[in-house]
């Protein structure tokens, strides 16, 4: 093979792909199998399971990176049906587990419909707002709240509030892109400070309000649920400013902290290589971030644009509301380190996501109508 | 003009969404500013807090509790030993429905209401976390029947602890104490003491005897490890450590052949016995009988044999020979006779016609002589070896009260000797001040009389009598009696080997000690009140009866030993020492309730001293009358 023909099959394979995002994407993942491995307490088995749910997940974006806008746009109606019908199924068919109905058995493989619901509300919101074509009336956003609140309220009962709460966030963050007036932006600010009591009354379970309530005195419960924060936050303070050193932390290899490999890993992070890694790694998801952030704003449609925009910002979500619990400053809800955390459900929501960040930027524009 | 509002519209809404975005892209850096700022509050401003924490999860400072000194008689017979024990504990935190669990426990190893009983005490005594035993003592069987289970009882452990054993059991049970368990009250005293720190870990403290009163080089010193230690409390691995210092071995003066030929002595009687050597106050036997099992108090006595020992009529946990108090009776009259010579109150020669009773001037009332009619002619020698009680009536008479009490006083009646055990009293020396503070009532002549004879208010100890008995045998020197001969740190290295005392030295006067003394030896010969005991006996055997009354006899009324209630039939005591020219044992022999010296406490004394000087086993007495 000549090297002009390898020239063209990289090109081939890479023309979709944004080199920049996958760099970030690439240094994000290293630093997770670094820490994944003091974590485990050095064991590479979890490591090299974690490589495949990576290769996995890149696979996935590869893939997803290739599909032009146009399919994506018509897949978006398919798969948020698809979801709801697989949620409906879940409350009437679903497997307990931990006392929360979740899963689904297909027979051939247990699955989770939420996950895929956390691509599939954003996708078809946006595919709403770009059907209308014409600047969004209130009705459109009345559609858009019960596309939103639909499935919001079906994982709500499993229950499993904190995926609930990221798709709320997701779908938000599209209405809200898509213009949604300040006024009633102020009014839903309103609406929630007044429902915050109601739902702690009559919304949530017990199990749920103690995490709350142990958020903000985890000294109250500390050997029960305030025990994951306090570790966490000891870990986090003794690593001080350069840290204990890689397979140092005591906190961590001495099996202090709850699960060290997925939601907590941060704190076993946070640990060994200290203020100093944590803003490393802190500047890694903002260069991450800021590249989503300049795609978005070159995305051509309104449907790219909204859809771009939400993952993004729910990326950093995530990023926020795990290191935010982590060190203590948030409720302990499970979620995980993007692309650090060990698990390859997320892995590949993730990169789903940024494969169609990719397929946005580097489709050719389709000049709007 | 339609592709124109399109436009327009177009661009409108591109230029509101980059206002969002923008916003958003503010809201994202400030939201991290936020997370950047926590970590620095956590991992500047907090460090040091979050270090310290870090540091007390992982390291565990566990105390290394040193072995318990042993403790030996004066030719290495092993007194107090230590043992590894299995104990099975339970952490009741660990286990989900304890009741249920110690139901199953039980179908395992033998768990008897009794344990149950203790466990719960200790548990409502101490946090969830703590591991607390429910059965000690395991056997091996057991130890293997358990871990066999051990599967089936999460929070169940066997564990190995040093056990306190007293192999000679009742014998020395009175000298040697025991250990107990440490309660809030020993940690309220080791904390005023600045003694606690030495304590972590340890789990028992000497309670009493010489267990309490040497607990200081018994104990040893406690060491420390610290060990890394994972969330559950699994040691990792160990950081540093400081070895324990076992305590001290002691070896005592006591011969633990001598004291069973002393018990042996007793038979079935009650009482004590005290042997001492006089040249060093060396203490060689020291019987309180009947004793108890120390080995019952060492991991806590259950409550039917604390009962049983409690409650028992012969009160074998009372220590007779150091906190029983006696009337001397007539033992109390060669300290009388000496206070007569050395205070110029008779003479040897003196003597006079004895008429059975002694009346104080101007009263009818007779205090009567043991034997009616009286002894004939008494002179002092006379009057010691057949103890004469009107002659020391009349003794008592002309010294006076205070004369008595001063001269007396010298022996150590009244005082403590200073024996090395804890818990001794101190008797009585009656005086008149005493009556007054006591009673508020006046000196009367006729207290002064009875006083004469050792009854009256006189008391003393069994001990107090062998230390008296010293100094006489002694010509006045006195030592501390003690127990402790020697001792010597777990390498064998010698620590301290002088427990000699040497208190004081009366100044007497040679010719009147000789003459008490002669007159003494002359009680163990054909005319003596202890002459049956001293048939054949190849040394020379000083020694004086006595009789301590334990109920009054009426005036008029005759003390008949048949006619009274076992309990209350008068003790029998007898004082010696041999050989009397160069004194080599002091003896001291109280009998409850068996009437009077010369019948049973004085053969005691020979068999005793037979086993001392000749090595011969003396075969038991059979119970008098």
């Amino acid at each position: 093979m000549s090297s002009f023909d390898i020239k063209r099959v990289w090109y081939y394979f890479t023309r979709y792909i944004d080199n920049f995002l996958l760099a970030g994407i690439f240094l994000l993942m290293l630093t997770g199998l670094i820490v994944l491995y003091s974590a485990t307490g050095g064991n590479p088995g979890r490591v090299i399971s974690q490589m495949i749910n990576m290769v996995i997940a890149l696979l996935v974006m590869w893939v997803v990176a290739n599909v032009s806008l146009q399919r994506i746009m018509r897949l978006a109606l398919p798969i948020y049906v698809l979801g709801m019908i697989l949620l409906v199924a879940v409350a009437l068919f679903g497997e307990v587990q931990n006392g929360a109905r979740r899963w689904l058995n297909l027979g051939f493989a247990h699955i989770q419909p939420s996950e895929l619901l956390k691509i599939a509300v954003p996708l078809m919101i946006a595919w709403y707002f770009d059907k209308v074509q014409i600047t969004l009336r209130w009705r459109d956003y009345v559609v858009a709240v019960i596309i939103l609140l639909l499935p919001v309220l079906f994982i709500m009962r499993q229950p499993d509030l904190g995926t609930a709460l990221l798709i709320l966030i997701s779908g938000f963050y599209v209405i809200f892109l898509a213009g949604l007036s300040w006024r009633v932006l102020a009014g839903l600010a309103v609406a929630v400070a007044v429902s915050l009591p109601l739902l702690w009354s009559f919304g949530m379970h017990d199990y749920q309000r103690k995490r709350v309530m142990t958020m903000f005195d985890p000294s109250q419960d500390a050997l029960g649920a305030g025990y994951h924060t306090i570790q966490s936050s000891i870990a986090i303070g003794s690593g001080g400013i350069s840290g204990k050193g890689w397979l140092k932390g005591t906190q961590s290899q001495l099996d202090f902290l709850p699960e060290p490999s997925t939601d907590f890993i941060f704190s076993v992070f946070s640990e060994e290589f200290g203020l100093i890694g944590n803003c490393l790694l802190l500047s890694l998801y903002l260069i991450v971030i800021g590249r989503c952030l300049i795609i978005t704003a070159r995305a051509p449609t309104r449907f790219t644009r909204l859809v771009a925009g939400s993952i993004t910002l729910t990326f950093f979500t995530y990023v926020f509301v795990n290191m935010g619990m982590v060190s203590g400053i948030l409720p302990v809800v499970g979620i995980p380190l993007p692309l650090v955390s060990y698990g390859g459900t997320s892995m590949v929501t993730i990169l789903l996501g940024f494969g169609i960040l990719m397929s946005i930027h580097t489709h050719p524009k389709l000049v709007k109508t | 003009m339609n592709d124109t509002v399109e436009l327009r519209d177009h661009s409108r809404e591109i230029r509101h969404f980059r206002i969002r975005l923008v916003m958003s892209a503010v809201i994202v850096v400030i939201l991290f500013g936020i997370l950047l700022g926590r970590f620095f509050y956590l991992q500047v401003m907090q460090a040091e807090h979050y270090t310290t924490l870090a540091e007390a999860n992982r390291i565990a400072i566990q105390p290394l509790v040193p072995n318990r000194g042993l403790i030996f008689d004066r030719n290495g017979e092993i007194l107090a030993q230590n043992y590894t024990a299995y104990t099975l504990e339970i952490i009741p935190d660990q286990v989900k429905d304890l009741e249920s669990a110690i139901h199953e426990l039980a179908t395992v190893i033998e768990i008897t209401p009794e344990d149950r009983r203790r466990f719960n005490k200790l548990k409502r005594e101490s946090t969830r976390f703590k591991s607390l035993p429910i059965r000690s003592r395991l056997t091996d069987i057991e130890v293997a029947r358990f871990a066999e289970n051990q599967y089936r009882f999460p929070g169940m452990d066997i564990k190995a602890h040093p056990l306190r054993h007293y192999p000679q059991g009742e014998l020395v049970s009175h000298v040697i104490g025991y250990i107990g368990r440490i309660n809030d009250k020993d940690l309220e005293q080791l904390e005023a003491d600045k003694r606690l720190k030495n304590y972590h870990g340890s789990t028992h403290i000497g309670r009493i005897g010489i267990e309490k009163s040497y607990e200081n080089a018994l104990h040893g010193q406690t060491g420390f490890e610290q060990v890394e230690t994972d969330a559950v409390g699994r040691p990792v691995r160990t950081l540093s450590r400081e070895a324990p210092v076992a305590g001290d071995d002691l070896t005592l003066s006591l011969d633990i052949g001598l004291q069973q030929a002393a018990i042996d002595a007793f038979g079935e009687y009650r009482g004590a016995l005290i042997a001492l050597d006089p040249s060093n106050g060396e203490i060689l036997a020291f019987v309180s009988k009947p004793g108890f099992d120390p080995n019952l108090f060492v991991d806590g006595i259950d409550h039917a044999n604390w009962r049983l020992l409690n409650e028992s009529i012969d009160r074998p946990l009372n220590n007779r020979a150091l906190r029983g108090v006696y009337p001397p009776g007539s033992t109390f009259k060669p300290f009388m006779a000496l206070a007569g010579l050395e205070l110029g109150k008779r003479s040897v020669r003196y003597g006079f016609s004895d008429p059975g009773y002694f009346s104080l001037p101007g009263s009818s009332h007779r205090f009567r002589d043991w034997k009616p009619g009286g002894h004939g002619w008494v002179d002092l020698h006379k009057s010691l070896v057949i103890s004469c009680d009107t002659y020391y009536y009349t003794l008592a008479h002309d010294l006076g009260i205070t004369n008595i009490h001063n001269f007396i006083g010298q022996f150590g009646f009244g005082k403590e000797t200073g024996i090395d055990i804890p818990g001794e009293v101190s008797g009585l020396l009656p005086s008149p001040e005493w009556k007054k503070k006591r009673f508020n009532q006046n000196w009367l002549p006729g207290d002064t009389i009875s006083v004469g004879i050792g009854q009256g208010f006189n008391l003393a100890t069994p001990l107090q009598l062998a230390y008296a008995t010293m100094l006489l045998a002694n010509d006045g020197k006195a030592y501390r009696p003690h127990f402790v001969k020697q001792q010597v740190d777990h390498h064998k290295n010698l620590v301290e080997d002088d427990f000699v005392t040497e208190m004081f030295r009366l100044n007497l006067k040679p010719e009147y000690l000789d003459h008490i003394k002669r007159a003494l030896v002359d009680v163990t010969r054909p005319g003596g009140t202890a002459a049956r005991a001293g048939v054949n006996v190849a040394y020379t055997f000083a020694g004086k009866t006595g009789t301590s009354q334990v109920i009054n006899i009426k005036q008029g009324e005759r003390y008949n030993a048949n006619r009274i209630n076992e309990r209350h039939r008068d003790h029998a005591l007898f004082i010696a020492f041999a050989p009397a020219e160069d004194p080599k044992i002091v003896l001291t022999v109280l009998v409850e309730n068996s009437g009077s010296g010369g019948s049973t406490a004085a053969p005691i004394a020979r068999k005793v001293l037979d086993y001392f000087f000749l090595g011969k086993i003396p075969e038991p007495v059979e119970k008098a009358g």
